[in-house]
């Protein structure tokens, strides 16, 4: 099934088992969102479960942590990542927060799904890839699948952690495993082995990275649309890197990580979010910091540029397999 | 019932043995009780014939009506090259709601400013920026208003006053409020008008800018195109009063004003008094115009959630015919509106054609107009 099922499937599956899950946003009820994630829930379990709400993201995520701290479980979603912002406060500010400030007493278990990256040529304010604003602010936990069968995992994760956890939805792999060149056909994802998704529940772990290829020359730190960039990169590159998709940033995985850099002696870190202070930043710190004598090579940060996301330039700003073959071997020479 | 008293009610049911369902009404949770699409239809406002004797110069008026003309065939146009694979990216027409834009456009004067959001096509062009900087935009060309970085969403033309086109949903509003803050500081009497939609209504920022520029008394005029809908969602299943900006208005001490958006004239005397008010000192207005639009909210837009009712009696009331009409009754030649009509579709086939023929910008542009001094280099 797409990513888009897996996610709507993971939201049947919350609702069906836990009375207290409940599901809102910007055109989420009636619609099931504008890609579609909730379609059919507001049928299923009814508009006091999964219901639209006004344009008001600090108001959402607000009623969704006071609804947490009740009892409730709020998987919410902001249509957008570029529009997360005026709810940005509410997340940082409250949400992270309210168990440190409350020796535990008062938590917020929710949910914050929203879209993220580029692929549907929106410019500067629909292709954004935030992580790092959430990894950044401890409380939180951040999570970016690569594919349907993590996406239904981690989301039943996430639903159930007793933490707040942004859940951010590659938007370009919604409907395939793109792998990296817009003109290439797009496998989707019913032809894709992670597109296999079991029906019922499961969960994949939140804070556990997966080896996504094996390989001897280099390590590919990733995740998300990049795991399948980084896939494409090694194919056409004929390199022997091993692939590691985070599924989760924070907690992050740093043993299997290492493991990974120990083995191989080289790193690079691949995501489409700007580069500095971005989360490849803390990456490369880690690996430098806890494998230092294992590195042949400097860690290496392979990112969208530091510009604002370009509106017609996407293919030029997104850092597809060739800027990773470059990088790869720039890194393996030294 | 909150949601908890809710589960609470439902979970004391379930132990007694109760159909739970009996204490979770649905309708309690929104203020429809109907599915989308079968909700009862809002009918467009009558049509006033007394405007025919407005009193508004009749340059005004063909000005208004060329203005129409110009909006509606550039989304034509558009949409014609959307379905033709040359605008990258999605887009918001302004097709049906075109009244507001072109009356205000009429009345600005060049040095006022305003504001408009993604749907901002119509608001651009009627303070004159040229079609062919518009398609070449839409078009992601060298020639475009920006030089192909802004797109759809973006479009802005200093130059014309016209300082933007938001995406981030009420965000304008606030800097309209700088913008009529700087006029005066600078003791000039420019006016700021932001353009916005119902939905926009229920974000803070709205309620934020209303309050600042109430406060401030700045010349400010804050326009609240009302089309229904936001998005796929009618704006009465999730606002709290009737008229989203009019009934609010009172809130932040300002009249409640609503006006039939879907004639240029009503709109026009409506925005002429603001217009003026701000100029001379009086402070801020927030209009409510009642329009609608023909298509979908973007291009990927189904349009399932509108009663069919309802489109068609908006269609009905398309503004352009009504100003057609209007003009006709009020003396003007029909070979003057014909004539009107044909130079537009020229401009807009020369402006599509050099959009079309215009070189793409070198993919250096990305890194350049980040910072002043065009120093990204340590970063990239
Ligand atoms: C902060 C924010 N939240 C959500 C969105 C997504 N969004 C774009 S347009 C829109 C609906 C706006 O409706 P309305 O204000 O009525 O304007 P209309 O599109 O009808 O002109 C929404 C929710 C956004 N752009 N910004
Ligand atoms: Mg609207």
């Amino acid at each position: 099934m797409s990513m888009v099922e897996a996610i709507r499937d993971a939201h049947g599956v919350a609702m069906e088992r836990d009375e207290s899950v409940v599901v809102f946003g910007e055109d989420v009820g009636f619609f099931g969102g504008v890609f579609r994630c909730t379609q059919g829930l507001q049928e299923r379990f009814g508009s006091h479960r999964c219901f639209d709400t006004p344009i008001s993201e600090s108001g959402i995520v607000g009623a969704a942590i006071g609804m947490a701290a009740n009892g409730l479980r709020p998987c919410v979603e902001i249509q957008f990542a570029d529009y997360m912002y005026p709810a940005y406060d509410q997340i940082v500010s409250e949400a992270a927060r309210l168990r440190h400030r409350s020796a535990g007493d008062f938590t917020a278990p929710i949910t914050i799904r929203m879209p993220t990256g580029g692929g549907i040529f929106g410019g500067q304010t629909h292709s954004q890839s935030p992580e790092a604003l959430f990894t950044h602010v401890a409380g939180l936990t951040t999570i970016v699948p690569s594919n349907p069968y993590d996406a239904k995992g981690l989301l039943l994760s996430a639903i159930e952690s007793p933490d707040p956890v942004v859940f951010l939805e590659p938007k370009r792999l919604y409907h395939g495993a793109f792998a990296g060149r817009p003109d290439d056909r797009v496998i989707p994802w019913n032809e894709h082995e992670l597109g296999e998704v079991p029906d019922g529940h499961y969960t994949v772990p939140i804070g556990k990275a997966a080896v996504r290829r094996e390989g001897a020359d280099l390590t590919v730190v990733t995740y998300g649309t990049m795991v399948h960039v980084a896939a494409t990169a090694m194919d056409e590159s004929g390199i022997d890197g091993e692939i590691i998709d985070l599924r989760t940033l924070v907690p992050f995985d740093i043993d299997l990580v290492l493991a990974s850099v120990r083995k191989t002696g080289r790193c690079i870190v691949l995501h489409e979010a700007t580069k500095t202070s971005g989360f490849g930043a803390e990456v490369a710190a880690l690996v430098q910091a806890k494998a230092f004598f294992s590195l042949e090579a400097p860690v290496r940060r392979v990112t969208g540029w530091d510009t604002p996301y370009p509106h017609a330039q996407e293919w030029d700003y997104f850092p597809g397999p060739d800027r990773l073959v470059r990088a790869m071997a720039e890194t393996l020479a030294i | 019932m909150n949601p908890l008293e809710r589960l609470r009610a439902r979970r004391a049911a379930e132990d007694a043995g109760e159909d739970p369902s009996m204490t979770t009404p649905e309708a309690a949770m929104g203020r429809m009780d109907k599915p989308y699409g079968a909700h009862d239809p809002t009918l467009p406002p009558p049509v006033d014939s007394t405007l025919d004797q407005a009193p508004i110069p009749l340059e005004h008026r063909l000005r208004m009506y060329e203005l129409q003309q110009e909006i509606r065939q550039v989304e034509t146009q558009l949409h014609r090259l959307f379905v033709m694979g040359l605008v990258q990216g999605t887009s918001h027409l302004y097709t049906g709601m075109e009244a507001t834009a072109a009356a205000f456009g009429t009345l600005l004067r060049s040095d006022d400013y305003s504001f408009a959001t993604y749907r901002g096509h119509g608001h651009t062009l009627a303070r004159g920026a040229s079609m062919k900087g518009l398609i070449g935009e839409m078009l992601g060309r060298e020639s475009g208003l920006l030089g192909g970085k802004g797109g759809s969403m973006h479009l802005t033309s200093v130059e014309h006053g016209m300082l933007g086109s938001y995406a981030i949903i009420g965000a304008h509003l606030c800097i309209a409020n700088g913008a009529a803050w700087s006029a005066r500081y600078r003791g000039t009497d420019q006016v700021a008008v932001a353009f916005f939609g119902d939905g926009t209504t229920n974000i803070g920022a709205f309620h934020e800018a209303l309050n600042f520029a109430a406060v401030y008394d700045l010349p400010v005029v804050f326009v609240c195109e009302n089309n229904l809908y936001m998005e796929y969602t009618p704006i009465g299943q999730i606002t709290a009063v009737e008229h989203p900006a009019a009934d609010r208005a009172p809130a932040y001490g300002l009249e409640s004003i609503v006006v039939d958006g879907n004639d240029a004239d009503a709109v026009y005397l409506t925005a002429r008094d603001a217009l003026e008010k701000a100029r001379s000192g009086g402070g801020p207005s927030l209009i409510e115009t009642l329009t609608y639009r023909h298509g979908g909210h973007s291009r990927a837009d189904p349009g399932t959630y509108r009663p069919s009712a309802e489109v068609e009696a908006w269609k009905d009331r398309d503004p352009i015919p009504l100003y057609h009409q209007r003009l006709l009754r009020i003396g003007v030649d029909e070979s003057t509106l014909t004539g009107i009509q044909t130079s537009v579709a020229e401009r807009v086939d020369e402006a599509t054609e050099d959009a079309k023929a215009a070189a793409k910008p070198d993919p250096s542009v990305i890194f350049t107009d980040v910072y002043a001094d065009g120093g990204y280099q340590w970063r990239n």
